[in-house]
């Protein structure tokens, strides 16, 4: 006879946003997962409709302020797309400096403040300060070098206000951004010991069975490790352009949650973000990258989402060495923005946010006006998958005391970094659908 | 785990028997969590803060929770289901001084654009799902529930600002927080005025320095996300767009519409430039009207008759 347990969280820690957890099982199995987004909806696309094209980037930016570059991307490459123009080479190379900024920072913040002390049984990274010191101020140095491409390029870190539709407001001279290569390098070298300290810690090996294998899904480019461009690729050899990313993904409305999940048609979960990234982009990180992986001896592709922690101290060394190389190759761009002209149309873009692929997709009136918006978060992507990490990793670990099982599955969940505020802004086109 | 016993070792150290130091917290309510991160972002600060004060509840940046009450709470976003109005109520009693930061908290920030919703629209939606009918058809500031000891401006605040208010409140003393218009900042900063020399509209003149004069110094007009300043003249600068720079009603609801949407003087001006310039016709309550009873969820933004 055995009884029937439960775990509940009532407020998720260290994760961006508001979250609950709720497990029931026994030793016969796990009856229920759910992971509950409280988070109040905000009704982003609802509020959307009616304004300018142009106002989407500075809209969009708040839904998040962990990864506002994010929002801003996929809404300037979307109204871009809708209104038929092309970055020029050298605003697109800023671009990319700007996004690599958003990436250390939003991954220093994850590895260092919410995710590591997991990993070494601390409540916070304040509390592993004392016993870690060095480690704690590496990270915060990470972190500030990130903040520091993202404030110059975008004029602060939180909802930047530089970027706009066709490029920037104001573009730098060379001589400006230099300052940032000194903290750029010691970064760099900070970052190949943040590598080389993450292999090292503690990890829980959980590998899913293949019958349960993961679908990882992220952007792919023949030219550069993905951020703003590219086809929607993934393991299960799903290969779309992103105006196809509605025929082929659908947000389905679950019960208990705030935020929609999505899935892909007739398919199922799958998984967004830098394991999916680095498992399907590896080839085109930087050598210094692919160096240090072989160097700890990390395979190029990786199923155990408990180590996304190395990949996202991978991917961080990567946007330290690719941001560099941008400095090394900073042309001034002839023009700060190229012009547009509103016409009636839609478009669509997806970008890999820190966290995962963010799409935005916008029609807009002849002129410019949106008169539809949708946005789909990687945490919304990723919420099924996560719920199934847990559905298959508790029976392994009904040995644990409770208190142990649940600091557990809370660390499953911050294996994905998740973004609580970003994913629930849902409801109001769900409504809308539906009346 | 085994090793959360390193946790409390490691406590033993404030053994220091004199005064415990003030217990700090921080809490969410409905927001984009950008002003919270506003103190991690301080990466300097933030080990020599923790040494200072108690972090006490801080749910982004740890998993310890100290019961209140508290000396200090931070408190970020609006207030948009019944369960955060009662929430409120009990952060409030627990807390010597109550600070909000950002727009959100301090204005009801961008999701009081659902204010202007065309309520019955949005009411038939509830209805089709009464499900979600715990979300409240406004988003209002903390200053409508409960009394606020100080609102720190911005969307977001600025990180500078916000160690100034904490510091400020540690020693008991007025946070130094300039309360002019971002036209201060860009004249001491030397920037070209963007709205005399380019036409660019610009909301410089009635919003609430504490950014830096940022987006005219990236030659991009200011779009108002620090909210009003003390006592802003809106009309004037309304007249000064449509006569000097050919904007239309529609860019002035919108541009007034933004972040601070809620806030009373942008309200107001929004509401006036609606309803055909007819300001003193359409009285709008002050953020410091609403007491006990009043309703948080009656509409803020719904158009005069």
């Amino acid at each position: 006879m055995t009884s029937t347990r439960v775990i509940k969280v009532d407020y998720l820690a260290r994760v961006e946003g508001e979250g609950a957890l709720f497990v029931q099982y026994d030793d016969a199995g796990v009856h229920d997962v759910k992971l509950k987004i409280f988070e109040p909806p905000r009704f982003f696309e609802a509020f959307l409709r009616g304004r300018d094209y142009r106002e989407a980037p500075d809209i969009t930016a708040r839904i998040c302020g962990i990864c506002p570059v994010a929002y801003q991307m996929s809404a300037i490459h979307a109204m871009e797309n809708a209104l038929g123009i092309e970055p020029t080479p050298e605003l697109a190379a800023l671009r990319r400096l700007l996004y690599c900024g958003e990436w250390i920072e939003s991954h220093a913040l994850h590895i260092f403040m919410l995710h590591a002390p997991d990993f070494l049984g601390y409540e916070s990274a304040v509390a592993m300060a004392r016993d870690h010191p060095g480690i704690v101020e590496r990270g915060l140095e990470l972190k500030k070098a990130g903040n520091a491409i993202v404030s110059l390029l975008g004029g602060r870190e939180v909802h930047p206000i530089n970027v706009r539709v066709g490029g920037f407001y104001r573009v730098p001279e060379a001589r400006e951004l230099q300052p940032l290569r000194q903290q750029l390098q010691r970064g760099r070298d900070a970052a190949i010991d943040t590598v080389r300290w993450v292999s090292t810690l503690p990890c829980p090996k959980f590998q899913r069975q293949q019958q349960h294998d993961y679908e990882f899904v992220a952007l792919q480019h023949p030219d550069e490790y993905p951020m703003n461009r590219g086809r929607i690729v993934s393991t299960a050899g799903l290969d779309i352009a992103v105006w196809d990313y509605d025929v082929t993904f659908e947000e389905q409305h679950v019960q208990h949650t705030n935020a929609l999940h999505s899935v892909i048609r007739q398919r199922g979960a799958y998984f967004v973000g830098p394991m999916a990234r680095y498992n399907l982009n590896f080839d085109r990180l930087t050598a210094l990258t692919r160096d240090m992986a072989a160097d700890i001896g990390f395979p190029p592709f990786c199923r155990n989402p408990f180590q996304s922690i190395i990949v996202r101290s991978l991917e961080v060394l990567h946007a330290f060495d690719e941001a560099l190389q941008l400095l090394d190759h900073y042309r001034k761009p002839d023009q700060p923005w190229t012009e547009e002209t509103p016409a009636a149309s839609t478009g669509y873009a997806a970008t890999e946010a820190p966290r995962g692929l963010l799409y935005h997709r916008y029609s807009l009136d002849e002129t410019g006006t949106i008169t539809d918006a949708k946005i789909v978060p990687p945490t919304s992507q990723n919420q099924k998958t996560i719920e199934d990490d847990l559905r298959l990793m508790i029976p392994r670990y009904l040995s644990m005391a409770e208190e142990q099982l649940r600091s557990r599955c809370e660390q499953a969940i911050r294996n994905y970094d998740p973004c609580i505020s970003c994913a629930t802004h849902f409801l109001q086109l769900h409504l809308e659908k539906r009346s | 785990m085994t090793e959360v016993g390193m946790v409390e070792t490691s406590g033993i150290e404030a053994s220091t028997a004199i005064e415990p130091p003030p217990k700090l917290a921080v809490w969410k309510f409905t927001s984009c969590d950008g002003c919270q991160l506003s103190l991690l972002d301080c990466e300097d600060e933030l080990l020599a803060l923790a040494q200072k004060v108690d972090i006490a509840y801080f749910m982004e940046a740890t998993s310890r929770q100290v019961a209140g009450p508290y000396d200090l709470s931070l408190v970020e976003g609006s207030i948009t289901t019944p369960d955060e109005a009662e929430r409120i109520q009990q952060v409030r009693r627990q807390s010597r001084t109550l600070v909000t930061i950002g727009a959100c908290a301090s204005a009801g920030g961008i999701q009081a654009l659902r204010n202007f919703a065309d309520v019955e629209e949005f009411t038939r939606l509830v209805y089709a799902h009464p499900e979600y009918i715990s979300t409240l058809s406004t988003s209002t500031p903390i200053s409508a529930h409960v009394p606020v000891d100080f609102e720190l401006q911005g969307c977001p605040i600025n990180k500078r600002q916000l160690l100034e208010v904490i510091s400020a409140f540690l020693h008991r003393r007025q946070p130094q927080i300039p309360a002019h218009s971002v036209c201060i900042d860009c004249k001491l900063q030397g920037n070209v005025c963007v709205m005399v020399a380019h036409g660019t509209p610009c909301l410089g003149p009635v919003t609430h320095a504490g950014c830096g004069a940022l987006c005219p110094g990236y030659h991009r007009g200011c779009y108002g996300c620090y909210g009003p300043k003390e006592n802003a003249n809106t009309a004037p600068l309304s007249h000064w767009w449509q006569t000097e720079l050919g904007a239309d009603r529609a860019d002035l609801i919108a541009g007034f519409r933004n972040m601070n949407a809620a806030a009373p003087v942008f309200l107001r001006e929004s509401l006036a430039v609606e309803n055909g310039a007819a300001t003193k016709a359409n009285p709008v309550p002050e953020k410091s009207a609403p007491g006990p009873g009043q309703n948080p969820d009656a509409p803020l933004g719904k158009p005069g008759p």
